[in-house]
């Protein structure tokens, strides 16, 4: 086993490591704009909302990442309408598509939990909020969304490590993120044993930073 | 509903291999992480500290990457460790005997197979996830009740099949039961070592037919599928299970 060719390629994984942190900082941020608007009106009654909310979710949910990708990467080919149009443009990108899927995919797994934590909400609460006279909305904003969202935390923080570690798939469509890197460099040396735990170490480095942040966040909160 | 162009068959055979997979990997898995929860509970401090860094290591590293690492760094790993041995006893031989000949003991070249080492890979991957889920459900049956088994004299063994394994499943239950579908959804990373399951033939035939969002639609429903029969079987058993307790 020799390591020095990861230290000699230090650079890759160095450009790997900030492509799989930007993609996913990127994907959960995006993702959370779509889930909890989504999470919210999955709870509404009329079929209408909660439809294509539930479909949208009960996809997203349902099959694998990767095929999410491959259907977005390759499958968009398919129709001329979009080649013909400005949106191919973004569609020839790799990282547009792996953006788009991620984002899509964690969208749906966010927005169950916020739809969790929201219907596990103490209906005290929520009685209490309406005999203050609140309207729907301030409910909303003042009693069901600060409380959710707390409660929701823990949750939220394996939904990143499971986007971390599925962004990994970025690497099979030419992106070159901490797997990519990987891959490049066995493609040169012939080293798969060396590039690819090399990869797995840098990917334990960044999930147990996630888990301290989080742990440390939750302290912070509970002293408050 | 859709058209396949004649790899309907085809296709089939490689959903059926999906689902070998994933079942197959379950076996392992639970196999695994039962033996690593009772490690984990163990007294002895090598088996709890061994079943730790299982569990750790594996939960922090994505399961592509680990089955990339086990897929090409373990034929590599095998065949110059193969390679290694056939020169060193051939070397020994040689010291005795000077006109001996060079002669492969071990197979000079061992082709993993991707299916195997695919099932192999997801198995021990979920195993760790199996062994955290496994933890919480042997925590949750009170001690009483072993106790009480080792009152009526029952041993080691007894103990676990008889009173422990029937009441902790149904603890571990929901957990068994979200691992299964991710495990499931994991399935499709086999592609990527080679193996002809539906994701491998949906891009084969992708680029034959240039269709690749028909096919890959086609694998998402597939997958669909497979998750919504898992949810409601899940459903039914978890219903099953906890009349009991009522």
């Amino acid at each position: 086993m020799d390591f020095s060719i990861i230290i000699n390629e230090y650079q890759f994984y160095l450009e790997g490591l900030w492509t799989t942190t930007w993609l996913v900082a990127a994907s959960l941020l995006l993702g959370l704009i779509i889930a909890i608007p989504a999470g919210i009106l999955r709870t509404n009654n009329n079929w209408l909302i909660k439809g294509p909310i539930w479909a949208y979710m009960y996809f997203f949910r349902g099959s694998p990442l990767l095929v999410q990708l491959f259907l977005i990467y390759y499958g968009v080919a398919q129709f001329d309408a979009i080649k013909e149009s400005w949106l191919w443009y973004y569609f020839q990108e790799a990282w547009f598509c792996a953006l788009l899927a991620f984002t899509l995919n964690t969208g749906a797994y966010t927005a169950e939990i916020v739809r969790g934590a929201i219907k596990n909400m103490p209906k005290g609460e929520l009685e209490a909020a309406k005999a203050y006279g609140m309207t729907r909305l301030q409910t909303l904003r003042r009693i069901i969304l600060p409380g959710s969202l707390r409660r929701a935390l823990p949750a939220y923080s394996n939904e990143i490590i499971f986007m971390i570690h599925g962004s990994a798939i970025a690497g099979v469509v030419t992106i070159v993120d901490i797997t990519g890197a990987a891959r490049v460099v066995n493609a040169r040396y012939y080293a798969p044993f060396e590039a690819y735990l090399a990869a797995g170490i840098l990917y334990m480095c960044l999930t147990f930073s996630v888990i301290y942040l989080f742990k440390l966040w939750e302290k912070r909160q509970h002293h408050i | 509903m859709f058209d396949l162009y004649g790899y309907q068959d085809i296709f089939l055979k490689g959903a059926w291999l999906t689902l070998q997979v994933a079942l197959l990997s379950l076996i392992l898995a639970v196999a695994l992480g039962l033996l690593a929860a009772l490690a984990k509970l163990s007294h002895s401090k090598i088996l709890t500290s061994i079943a730790t860094i299982y569990t750790t290591v594996i939960r922090g590293i994505p399961d592509l990457i680990l089955m990339l690492i086990i897929f090409f760094g373990g034929q590599v790993l095998i065949n110059n460790m193969s390679y290694g041995f056939n020169e060193w006893i051939n070397e020994v031989l040689t010291g005795y005997y000077p006109n001996h000949e060079w002669t492969s003991y071990l197979p000079d070249y061992i082709d993993i197979s991707p299916y195997l080492a695919g099932i192999i890979t997801i198995g021990f991957i979920f195993g760790a996830y199996m062994a955290e889920t496994f933890r919480g459900a042997i925590l949750s049956v009170s001690k009483g009740q072993l106790e009480a088994a080792t009152a009526y004299g029952m041993n080691k063994y007894k103990r676990f099949f008889r009173i422990m394994f029937p009441q902790m499943m149904r603890h571990a239950l929901p957990g068994l039961g979200n691992n299964w579908l991710v495990l499931l959804k994991t399935t499709a990373l086999v592609s990527i070592i080679g193996l002809q399951d539906m994701v491998k033939i949906a891009g084969d035939a992708s680029g034959s037919t240039q269709k690749p969002f028909t096919f890959y639609l086609v694998v998402a429903l597939v997958f669909l599928f497979y998750t919504s029969v898992s949810t409601a079987f899940l459903k039914w058993a978890e219903h099953k299970y906890s009349i009991r307790t009522r």
